[in-house]
């Protein structure tokens, strides 16, 4: 709990004082960014179903960036 | 607890303290409509069915959001084959969610209801998402708890309960002009009945006597009844010079049942401005060891003693996949008409291989028991989706 403390404290720290940071990539800089190709997923319905097909089918799971929850239809 | 747990919940502390000192502007996503036809047919089983997703945002601060998905089953997998008999049945998840706007932060609240004939679940999670560092940054967290209720087709008295507990902790860094970085951890924690009703070991005991074939040695499996995982993934995202992204992904995943899984992926988007046309190829491999007590056959009939957990689920055994897939997205409509924005309609199939390293096939004759052929599959994944945005 001590250590949870420490690291809760550090990260406090460092995002506060890092809120100060002047961005390296300025608002008017982000066209790239901002294309609808550089989306991680464009498309929610197709990116969350192909995150169940694999959850599915392989033993780990998580950490996908989608949602999850019980029940496969894998019985 | 595992240690991405307790980092998580530091985090969920750290974003909450942070709420209250920073605020600034944020926009909700976008209003959209889908409506997906979906089918993943491979050995011998077949499921498919529609899912259509609904978001309407009101007064630039609420987004709500809402999910309708049907899995049809058809299966007469190997396992099935084995001990069991081919079966239909149907499957349907409802989810509605709610996000709350307020200056830089998206707080989300969503319910997911899971019904089939023998299984049911719910899950409820609370999450926020914030901007920092002038919008380079994006951290988000995301609890969830779960409730599920597993019976067993024609054993009326059975029924047993399983909890679920869900963090997970995602940062979106802007790197550079053309380069984004999403790293997302989650650990999840479940403790209750987790075997399938319907799914046998295969032992030959020492009561076996004359027993040449495997379908002389099943025996009710029996897991652990708690398992805890942590998965973290890390993803690229670059610009190309000319107008196409490359991507690439990185999950490492271990549990308390010394599964540990690896998987990577390559992926590429180019759009053809003049036909509308967005192209999507990728190439995904995975791979995993097997769990402690995963037994494809145990040969006890020399009273050996049977370890007290076992199982033979094949997502249990040491194997690898590999997916190659294309999309294609048309973008119908590409300017105002009524109260559309866009509308599109996509295409995407993904060729997945199945390769195990100590599940055999064990359906197959003329073999000595424990020695038949390691068992592999091909399986195709199809998704079409009607997209309109609004």
């Amino acid at each position: 709990m001590k250590c949870t403390l420490k690291l809760f404290v550090l990260l406090a720290t460092i995002l506060v004082t890092g809120c100060s940071i002047t961005p390296w990539v300025k608002p008017y800089e982000r066209g790239y960014l901002a294309d609808p190709i550089m989306s991680f997923e464009p498309d929610a319905v197709s990116s969350n179903y192909m995150h169940h097909v694999y959850q599915a089918r392989e033993g780990s799971r998580g950490a996908e960036g989608g949602g999850s929850g019980g029940g496969c239809g894998c019985n | 607890m595992s240690k991405y747990l307790n980092f998580s919940l530091v985090a969920l502390l750290v974003g909450l303290l942070l709420l209250a000192t920073h605020s600034m502007a944020k926009v909700l996503p976008e209003e959209r409509s889908d409506i997906m036809f979906h089918e993943y047919e491979g050995d011998g089983v077949t499921i498919n069915g529609p899912s259509v997703l609904v978001r309407k945002n009101y007064m630039d601060s609420i987004s709500i959001n809402a999910n309708y998905y049907v899995d049809n089953v058809t299966s007469a997998s190997i396992d099935v084959l084995s001990y069991g008999s081919p079966y239909v049945e149907e499957r349907t998840e409802q989810t509605v969610g709610v996000d709350l706007l307020r200056d830089k932060t998206i707080f989300s609240l969503s319910y997911t209801n899971s019904t089939e004939s023998d299984y049911d679940a719910e899950t409820y999670s609370v999450g926020f998402s914030h901007d920092f560092f002038g919008d380079l940054t994006t951290v988000s967290a995301k609890f969830g708890v779960g409730d599920d209720v597993v019976r067993a087709t024609g054993q009326a008295a059975f029924e047993e309960s399983l909890s679920r507990k869900n963090i997970q902790f995602s940062i979106s860094q802007i790197l550079t002009k053309k380069l984004i970085m999403g790293l997302n951890l989650e650990s999840i924690d479940e403790d209750g009945y987790l075997s399938n009703p319907y799914r046998k070991s295969s032992i030959l005991m020492a009561s076996d006597f004359g027993v040449i074939d495997r379908q002389g040695t099943w025996e009710e499996e029996n897991y652990p009844e708690t398992r805890s995982s942590d998965a973290a993934s890390l993803k690229l995202k670059y610009y190309l010079p000319y107008r196409a992204a490359l991507r690439a992904e990185y999950r490492y995943y271990s549990d308390s049942w010394d599964i540990e899984g690896s998987n990577f992926e390559l992926g590429y988007t180019h759009p053809i401005e003049a036909l509308n046309v967005t192209l999507d190829v990728r190439y995904r491999i995975y791979q995993q060891s097997s769990a402690y007590f995963f037994v494809d056959f145990l040969d006890a009939s020399n009273g050996e003693e049977v370890p007290t957990y076992h199982g033979r689920d094949k997502e249990l055994a040491e194997y690898s996949t590999t997916t190659v897939g294309v999309g294609v997205k048309w973008e119908f409509l590409s300017s105002r008409w009524f109260v559309l924005d866009k509308a599109s309609i996509s295409l995407s199939y993904d060729h997945i291989s199945f390769e195990y390293d100590n599940y055999r096939s064990a359906n197959e004759v003329g073999y000595e028991l424990g020695q038949e052929p390691l068992f592999e599959f091909d399986a195709g994944v199809t998704r079409v989706f009607l997209t309109a945005l609004y």
